[in-house]
């Protein structure tokens, strides 16, 4: 069986959910709710993460994918795509009414039924031909969505360079602002943006993550050669906001 | 290549008729059929020829010829079949023929015209199937005359050759993506745009009145398009396509004067936040044809009083499904406006903030919709609230509460009095209990669909086996069943193909992976088997669990009539998928995921691919070479390998596999992710 790790979060109950239950809801979305969780595909050959970022999904992954060969029925923990086959909004609308009804029992607020919706936001990468929509509720950090952004856009950033291996990595690199999150796609970089509420179009990474995902409207993952110019990073809206 | 041969008997036919100067009476000629009649062409010395793949099994379709043609199969009636062997991918066939060949003689002109006006009675797709292979005038006359055009796979048929054979149409259904589409399997961007059809029949057909696509892309310029092109639209339905947003529909609004039908049904409906337009206020101030609005899937608010203007204002108007931004308390009040309603789909069914609501209130409203016979919606049901509805429990014939987290104790006092329930759709919240209540209380049950509250493999699931012999025991109608659940047993499934023996499609999805009978243990061979075996009606069946080779044994030796199977983590080698292609002769869809099939398995259908609308198989064992091999050997047919990135293109493995029929070629709008072979 697999490790310990994700035991408790996948024993999901029907019940009317108790304290423990915004968590489960939480596990519920992440897991069953969203168009494209990339994190869920089974094919997970893309080791991209620099060391120090990968620990904790890496610890996570492993905890996916410790399925023991030998056992029959093998019940790997992480999902299959598109399995059970229920069209996504249905998952997604009964994420909904477990997340308002738990939440109503703690603090009636129409805030946490519209934080509990998908959070779908469009993600175009320069160059590429097709936008792509990611949901980010089923992300928990920067590198879960970094990971998944590398999937979705590695395939145009190799087309026509099968035969090299230069693939995508992630890179910390400083800007003038602080510690930025970069996409290195084939030794150019790219730089992933976002679009907030004010439409300013900011740095992803600045934020905390539940601050990131409740203000971000679009994703853009732009060449690093075209940042320059951008909106001043949040810390410092804030900061002259006063 | 294709190769063109006039064969012996079809050219002796041809000149036999032209021979004839007398008479209206004429022998009716002998068919030269195959697999592949639709693609019939007219050579330039205006004999029937046959297309035939090369090297291709003739025997075989000899065989088939001299079978095929029997006086039931002309009527239509065998089961599943025209001539045309079941549902096609359109009616294709015209490419010999650039030009209107020259008037033919005057007998037989009256004699054509005689035919038409025959021929507008036959509303039946297949039917016309049927009618328009008879020779060459019954061709003709047949495409004069029909007025629907039902086209299964938008590639395999390309809008022209459909435009230049039916000059008369006023409706089209046009399906496009296959039903994976739905489960996030196929890449987005992979295709089925709707602006290459809308663009031909602008020309050609300026009087349609109806379009209904099920999983295409439509944008909001092909709805505005669509609006301008044709002033005597009427009809829009839209089953799971994607593309718009309320920006379209607001056009379709104002545009369509003549609107009768709106219907949005399981679209993703995709507005960026600033961009939501109120188009239910662009519908024109005065009185409106409307008979039906459904826009349950259109999630963004809705302007009230705007809709209920709408309403007031539509006397027609008999079905009316909202969103679930529709509060309990604005329900009522549409409901007092439209009183002869005969479909609602109720939004929320929640009171809003600040409705204070009570159950007599509600319930009165229900006493005055007398005409209801389906209610769905209950998006936020808040169970108390449900009894409301019992006045008009025993008028139902269709019930949707597949969005409505209730027990078995909410669901009994509702269920019990719904005894004309048709259709029934429900969460399995309500549990073996529930269904144990609907066995009892409907007992001309003829759909039942059961979904998962949880929808993930481990979840705990509160329907089983024990459900399931319920309903077959007090449901003996029951025609179509789609039933998710956690636990199964084979004996179950046995019972249920013993007791209900009109099964037309049984769609079973345990949603553990390769999960046994829970209490034998053993495969759920038995409990398929016996499906196919003694429901002899079956024309669609899903299959899951722990299956072997055998089940698919079974389905090939008994599911004859099979026309669409579904198979996900089963079966344990190449034998499952041969005997599958060589025994099901009906089959035309055929959906595939994470099974241990490969090249050899896939090989042994290249006597049937041009019989089936698709074939669908992802995360198997194919690989490139063995996939290529199938698009050799058959020119007819689009082979696609799709991938999540271009460099899984080359590597040997193919991921996904999709092939269909088709008479145009690959495609010309292919992504960057899909390789045609």
């Amino acid at each position: 069986m697999a490790s310990g790790l994700m035991l408790e979060e996948t024993e999901l109950r029907l019940g009317l959910p108790g304290g423990g239950a915004g968590e489960l809801a939480e596990v519920a979305v992440i897991r069953s709710s969203g168009k494209r969780g990339f994190l869920e595909t089974i094919d997970l050959k893309l080791k991209l993460q620099t060391p120090a970022e990968s620990k904790e999904s890496e610890s996570t992954e492993q905890g996916n994918k410790a399925t023991d060969p030998h056992e029959k029925p093998p019940a790997p923990k992480e999902q299959a795509v598109g399995w059970p086959p229920v069209r996504s909004f249905r998952k997604n609308i009964l994420n909904v009414q477990q997340q308002s009804e738990s939440k109503n029992k703690e603090e009636q607020s129409d805030k946490a039924a519209a934080a509990a919706a998908a959070a779908f936001v469009k993600v175009s990468m320069d160059g590429a031909p097709y936008l792509r929509k990611v949901d980010l509720k089923t992300y928990k950090s920067y590198q879960e969505l970094s990971t998944a952004l590398q999937k979705m856009f590695s395939s145009f950033a190799t087309s026509g360079n099968y035969g090299s291996e230069q693939g995508v990595s992630v890179r910390d690199f400083m800007n003038g602002a602080g510690k930025v999150t970069a996409l290195v796609i084939n030794g150019s970089e790219y730089v992933t943006t976002y679009e907030d509420k004010d439409g300013d179009w900011m740095l992803v990474g600045d934020v905390p993550w539940e601050m990131f995902v409740d203000s971000c409207k679009r994703l853009r993952v732009m060449k690093g050669s075209e940042v320059v110019g951008l909106a001043p990073t949040a810390m410092e809206k804030r900061k002259n906001r006063g | 290549m294709l190769r063109l041969r006039a064969t012996a008997t079809a050219r002796q036919h041809w000149h036999g008729e032209r021979d004839q100067a007398t008479g209206p009476t004429r022998t009716c000629p002998s068919l030269e059929h195959s697999p592949l009649t639709e693609f019939w062409s007219l050579k330039s010395d205006r004999s029937m020829a046959r297309v035939e793949e090369t090297g291709g099994d003739r025997e075989e379709n000899k065989e088939e010829e001299t079978s095929w043609w029997s006086p039931e199969a002309v009527e239509g009636g065998r089961v599943g079949e025209g001539p045309s062997r079941g549902s096609r991918g359109g009616r294709g066939g015209d490419g010999g023929r650039p030009d209107t060949p020259p008037p033919p003689p005057y007998s037989d002109q009256v004699l054509e015209n005689v035919l038409e006006n025959v021929l507008q009675f036959l509303v039946c797709r297949r039917d016309r199937n049927a009618a328009s292979l008879v020779c060459r005038s019954w061709y003709r006359a047949e495409a004069q005359t029909r007025r629907e055009l039902s086209v299964g796979n938008c590639y395999a048929v390309s809008p022209a050759r459909v435009v230049r054979r039916f000059r008369c149409a006023r409706a089209l259904v046009l399906k496009g993506r296959p039903r994976f589409a739905d489960f996030n399997l196929f890449p987005l961007g992979w295709g089925a745009r709707f602006s290459p059809w809308l663009a031909a029949m602008a020309t050609a057909y300026p009087w349609l009145e109806r379009v209904c696509l099920k999983r295409m892309t439509v944008s909001d310029s092909d709805l505005a398009f669509l609006a301008r092109s044709f002033p005597s639209f009427r009809d829009l339905t839209l089953i799971c396509c994607d593309g718009f947003g309320t920006a379209g529909l607001a056009v379709i609004a104002v545009l369509c004067r003549n609107l009768r039908i709106l219907d949005l049904i399981e679209n993703d409906v995709e507005d960026e936040e600033e961009e939501v337009i109120d188009w239910i206020s662009r519908f024109p101030e005065t009185t409106t044809s409307l008979e039906s609005l459904s826009f349950e899937c259109v999630n963004c608010p809705v302007n009230f009083s705007a809709l209920e203007a709408l309403v007031a204002r539509s006397p027609s108007l008999r079905r009316l499904r909202v969103n679930q931004n529709v509060s309990l308390g604005q329900l009522r009040r549409l409901m007092a406006r439209a009183p002869h309603l005969t479909h609602l789909g109720t939004g929320s069914f929640r009171p809003g903030i600040a409705e204070d609501l009570n159950v007599a209130d509600l319930e009165q409203a229900f006493v005055s919709s007398k005409s209801l016979i389906c209610l769905s919606g209950f998006r936020e049901v808040a169970p108390e609230h449900l009894p409301a509805i019992l006045p008009v429990c025993a008028n139902l014939v269709s019930l949707n509460l597949s969005y409505a987290v209730i027990t078995a104790e909410q669901l009994k006092p509702v269920i019990l009095k719904c005894n004309n329930l048709r259709t029934f759709w429900v969460l399995d919240t309500v549990g073996d209990e529930g269904l144990l209540a609907v066995a009892k209380a409907c007992k001309n049950l003829h759909e039942l669909r059961v979904f998962p509250f949880e929808a993930t493999e481990d979840s705990e699931g509160s329907v089983s086996d024990v459900g399931l012999v319920a309903i077959s025991n007090g449901c003996r109608k029951l025609q179509s069943i789609l039933f998710f659940c956690q636990r199964m047993t084979n004996s179950a499934v046995v019972a249920m193909s013993k007791n209900c023996q009109d099964l037309v499609v049984f769609r079973l999805c345990i949603m553990g992976r390769h999960r046994p009978d829970h209490i034998t243990r053993e495969p759920m061979d038995e409990g398929f088997g016996a499906i196919v075996m003694n429901c002899k009606k079956l024309t669609r069946l899903a299959v899951s669990g722990l299956l072997t080779d055998k089940v698919f044994k079974y389905i090939a030796t008994h599911g004859k009539s099979i026309r669409t199977l579904s198979v996900a983590f089963a079966g344990d080698s190449d034998l499952s998928l041969k005997y599958v292609l060589e025994g099901c002769h009906s089959l035309q869809k055929l959906e595939i995921r994470d099974s241990p099939f490969g090249d050899v398995g896939l090989l042994s259908g290249i006597h049937h691919y041009y019989n089936m609308r698709f074939l669908w198989m992802s995360s198997c064992m194919l690989t490139l070479s063995g996939c290529k091999e199938v698009a050799q050997k058959m020119p007819n047919l689009v082979v696609e390998v799709i991938g999540d990135r271009p460099k899984d293109l080359d590597s040997d493995t193919v991921e996904k596999l999709y092939l269909y029929r088709s008479l145009e070629g690959p495609r010309d709008d292919v992504p960057l992710f899909v390789n045609i072979l």
